[in-house]
């Protein structure tokens, strides 16, 4: 019993720590002078690296979920008589939900993994220590750009698959099974609102964007400097990442959409 | 009169409840070389850590130049250690930065220099170790001999007034052990930096070394010249400088009676 209380106070200790390492880290990336002379070319490079590089597969899955969506919309709707509603139904789902929400994940398992095993690796060949011996801190000079490059790409990611799931339904919903193209736009047209549910969905994002990041570098730096402890670390960043994004979803979701 | 460039006082550095380092003290003399020498996991890296602030010490002092760095903000600390090299064990280069680039990388963010004046000088730091013409390589493609030197190149670029050699022999084969013990003693003598070596390599570390400490347990077990301490009758420094297996430094892991242990002392 008492071992038990004891093995329950360690790892409540141990993640509050852990909460206030990852919050010092924030603090310190965010925190401090601007590096204008090097700072735009590293972000440039981090944006190319986790978004650009991220981009094949948030196309690819965008169209293949916006063709399963129009499927699965249209053998429902098309019961009722109501296949011209495929347009609204589709663009609503992807906008307020789905985008975001599968974008983030999408972008934790491709980018989030990746930057933590290159801190993680960085670490463990000393490159780190290196770095903080020249002179130069490894929270400005790799933690910074990398931070700014997830938050800033996350919302783009979520809007590229946003437009091509789109595109794939209207591949399948128009193309495919006969959806008639002019009441699919239109519907979609008159039923999406910019601020409720476009702007919802670009903060969504950007919120993700945030917490991905944040957990995937914290990670990196946080790693035992071990081949064992970066797969860990990579694994967790995946995990936590995953799990924070599905319930921040919940959250913002209650906040944006709640029933008042 | 030579005088102490780094004076470390009853520095004490503990993990957990085990005590890495125990209440040592340590002067470091202007412009010499000083080796730590003491046997694998004796807390030697630490100690090279520890005095350039990137740990913090449980208890004890390290006063660098006069000043205490143990008690230096984060932006006092950068700038100090604009003044010191470090050579790391595994050389840690940017592996994404070209050698040429590696060792332009603390110019590039410490001096406002012309990119020519850069140019220059790395090439004169890559042609001090031998390596001007493997500018254009990647990390990768470097053997671990030359990724050392090249990352030594590195570690001097900004002349520095204190260079830091964590296990600068290890893993190398005799030629290059030999080069870099040569090109240390030169870099010592052409520059006038204070230089401190952490090493278990005896051999090369005494021949090159003015004052020599010796750690073992995460305490000095013995210190002086290189003669003295070549000399020396303590136990401990005998089997530390003859490498016998067995002796003050066990060969055993603490571990419980071994015919207990095999369950063949019972009945």
């Amino acid at each position: 019993m008492l071992d038990l209380l004891q093995r329950m106070g360690r790892t409540g200790l141990n993640a509050t720590a852990g909460f206030g390492r990852a919050g010092i880290l924030l603090w310190q990336a965010v925190w401090g002078p601007i590096d204008w002379r090097n700072g735009p070319a590293l972000l440039v490079r981090q944006l190319h690296f986790v978004g650009v590089y991220s981009l094949i597969i948030i196309v690819v899955s965008g169209t293949l979920i916006g063709m399963v969506l129009a499927l699965q919309g249209y053998t429902v709707l098309v019961r009722f008589g109501a296949e011209s509603a495929l347009g609204q139904f589709v663009s609503l789902t992807l906008l307020r939900e789905l985008g975001p929400v599968v974008a983030a994940l999408l972008f934790a398992g491709r980018a989030g993994s990746a930057l933590t095993a290159e801190i993680g690796l960085m670490k463990a060949t000393e490159q780190l220590a290196a770095m903080d011996m020249i002179g130069v801190d490894p929270l400005r000079r790799i933690a910074r750009p990398r931070l700014w490059a997830g938050i800033i790409a996350m919302p783009i990611l979520a809007q590229v698959f946003n437009m091509v799931a789109i595109l794939g339904a209207v591949g399948v919903g128009v193309g495919w099974l006969g959806v008639d193209a002019g009441s699919f736009w239109s519907n979609m047209q008159s039923i999406v609102e910019f601020r409720e549910d476009v702007l919802n969905g670009i903060i969504k994002a950007f919120a993700f964007g945030v917490v991905v990041t944040w957990i995937a570098i914290f990670e990196g730096f946080d790693t035992e400097p071990t081949p064992e402890g970066i797969s860990t670390a990579t694994t967790r960043t995946v995990v936590y990442s995953s799990l924070a994004v599905l319930a921040m979803d919940f959250l913002l979701t209650a906040v944006m959409f709640g029933v008042d | 009169m030579t005088q102490n460039w780094i004076e470390i006082r009853k520095l004490t550095f503990r993990r957990g409840n085990r005590a890495i380092l125990d209440s040592l003290d340590i002067d470091i003399h202007k412009g010499k070389i000083t080796a730590i020498l003491g046997p694998s996991g004796c807390g030697k890296t630490t100690l090279l850590r520890l005095i350039g602030s990137q740990l913090r010490p449980t208890d004890g002092s390290i006063r660098v130049d006069g000043t205490d760095i143990t008690q230096l903000q984060r932006k006092a600390l950068f700038k100090l250690r604009e003044q010191m090299g470090m050579l790391f064990q595994s050389g840690a280069l940017f592996t994404d930065l070209s050698v040429y680039e590696n060792v332009a990388f603390p110019l590039r963010l410490h001096t406002q220099l012309s990119e020519s004046m850069i140019r220059d000088l790395v090439l004169m730091k890559l042609h001090a170790v031998g390596l001007r013409g493997a500018r254009d390589l990647m990390p990768a493609e470097l053997s671990g001999g030359m990724a050392r030197r090249a990352a030594l190149a590195r570690a001097i670029i900004l002349d520095p007034q204190l260079i830091m050699y964590d296990e600068p022999f290890v893993g190398q084969d005799p030629i290059f052990a030999g080069v870099l013990r040569d090109l240390i003693k030169r870099i010592n003598d052409a520059m006038g930096c204070t230089c401190i070596i952490v090493s278990h390599d005896i051999a090369e570390t005494l021949a090159i070394s003015d004052y020599i400490y010796v750690l073992a347990n995460g305490r000095i077990i013995g210190r002086g010249t290189p003669d003295a301490v070549r000399n020396s009758d303590d136990p401990w420094l005998r089997q530390f400088l003859q490498g016998l297996p067995d002796g003050p430094v066990p060969f055993h892991y603490p571990a419980p009676e071994y015919l207990l242990d095999l369950r063949l002392g019972e009945g």
